[in-house]
């Protein structure tokens, strides 16, 4: 185990290439496609879940995602659009939709019918009926789908270096290229470690927004 | 397309056979070792958080590092295969150990109790209720595990050895669409075909479960 890079304070500064500005560019690429990638999936995800109609796209879509290859994806739209950003937030976008549709979807579908049946009987429009009552019952079930997809985002965002971008994967493919061991260690670490922080962030956030009443506090 | 297959026929199908190897096998050894491993997490129920803690962890490592990281660890050679088989053993039982002990939790108490009334011991009780009544549970992370590793070999293709994944660095380099393509449909459809005989491998395995409706 060489933690030699990973130590140096010489690699913690501001500047190019430093553990902190790949550290931001990450995040960045992490944040955007999370964004996108709810933007997208949640409206789907709850009208399915709502409506109840199309849930095959929804049981399926999980599925389907996983099966897609991220680094196939990214290299196809790289050769269709060229180098930069838009190649890798398609995706990575692609791999946010499926666990936050699925899991939007599933919160609402699986939750007590006799509670929608008292929203709607105490005269709840629909629209009230899905954000009063289905979406803040959904969000645990939701918010583990989201947390799996930010895990899983946090640890492909590591191919955008194999495009050319930023992104921790530069220390992973720089350092395999010169054979700096120390540095792709460090890399695999930092990357680690910020997945486990932005969990924790996560699940912080799952107990503000999370009715007291749901989580049997 | 199709003059793209049809002159690098060899190139595809030798891929293929290795993408194959590459993601299946760890899926048979890494289901074997999280048996026992999930097993634990229910038995001693004090293990239960920190297994589930562990097998997050190890799942976020990503795949890259862990490919490029491995050969310090294990001496072997970067260009070995055996390290992208360790990498997705190493992902399938953080997947399915998890599952494994919250399959064998969900298993209903009273049936627990009604075998051990009839003389089960531990042991057999294990194998012969408790196991096949998870079943439908971990055949469910079984599946996951298995699409996820098929979709996972492919990044192995930035350290040489990816399966199809070495269709994609190919396409990439030479910035031609036919071989990225090729090797994202192979891909997918071997998820597909793969998922499809677990499940009904799963069917014919426990056939109790399409009775439930019935029963209930």
């Amino acid at each position: 185990m060489n933690l030699s890079y990973l130590l140096d304070p010489s690699h913690w500064d501001f500047s190019d290439g430093s553990i902190p500005t790949l550290i931001v560019s990450h995040l960045w690429y992490v944040l955007l496609s999370l964004v996108i990638g709810t933007a997208i999936a949640l409206p789907i995800g709850l009208w399915i879940g709502h409506t109840g109609r199309g849930s095959f796209l929804a049981i399926n879509a999980g599925n389907a995602g996983r099966s897609l290859p991220t680094l196939g994806l990214l290299m196809l739209m790289v050769t269709l659009l060229g180098l930069g950003l838009t190649p890798v937030l398609i995706a990575l976008t692609v791999l946010v939709i499926p666990p936050v549709l699925t899991s939007a979807y599933a919160g609402i579908r699986n939750l007590d019918h006799r509670v929608v049946d008292a929203a709607k009987g105490v005269g709840m429009r629909p629209w009230q009926v899905l954000t009063k009552v289905e979406l803040p019952m959904a969000l645990p079930v939701l918010m583990s789908g989201f947390r799996s997809a930010a895990l899983q985002v946090v640890a492909t965002a590591t191919v955008a270096a194999a495009v050319g971008l930023n992104g921790l994967g530069r220390l992973l493919i720089d350092g395999l290229a010169v054979n700096d061991y120390s540095r792709v260690l460090a890399g695999a670490i930092v990357v680690a470690v910020l997945a486990v922080l932005l969990d924790l962030v996560l699940a912080q956030v799952q107990r503000w927004i999370v009715s007291p009443g749901l989580s049997k506090r | 397309m199709t003059t793209y297959l049809s002159n690098n026929w060899d190139t595809v199908l030798a891929a293929l056979e290795q993408h194959i190897w590459l993601a299946l096998l760890p899926v048979v050894i890494g289901f074997v070792v999280a048996l026992p491993i999930g097993y634990l997490g229910v038995r001693f129920p004090w293990l239960y958080h920190p297994l589930v803690n562990v097998c997050g962890v190890l799942y976020s490592i990503p795949s890259l590092a862990l490919f490029v990281f491995l050969p310090v660890l294990l001496g072997t050679k970067i260009l070995s295969p055996l390290n992208i088989v360790v990498a997705l053993i190493i992902y399938t039982v953080a997947l399915l150990a998890r599952t494994v002990a919250d399959g064998l939790k969900a298993v209903d108490p009273l049936v627990v109790q009604s075998a051990t009334a009839m003389g089960y011991r531990r042991f057999r009780r294990l194998t012969d209720v408790e196991l096949p009544v998870a079943l439908p549970v971990i055949l469910a992370g079984l599946r996951v595990a298995t699409v996820a590793n098929i979709s996972l070999v492919s990044v192995g293709a930035l350290i040489g050895v990816g399966g199809l994944g070495q269709l994609f660095t190919r396409g990439f380099q030479l910035f031609y669409v036919e071989p990225i393509i090729v090797g994202i449909v192979l891909s997918v459809l071997l998820a597909g075909l793969a998922d499809l005989v677990i499940v009904l491998l799963g069917r014919l395995i426990t056939p109790w479960t399409r009775f439930q409706g019935a029963a209930s």
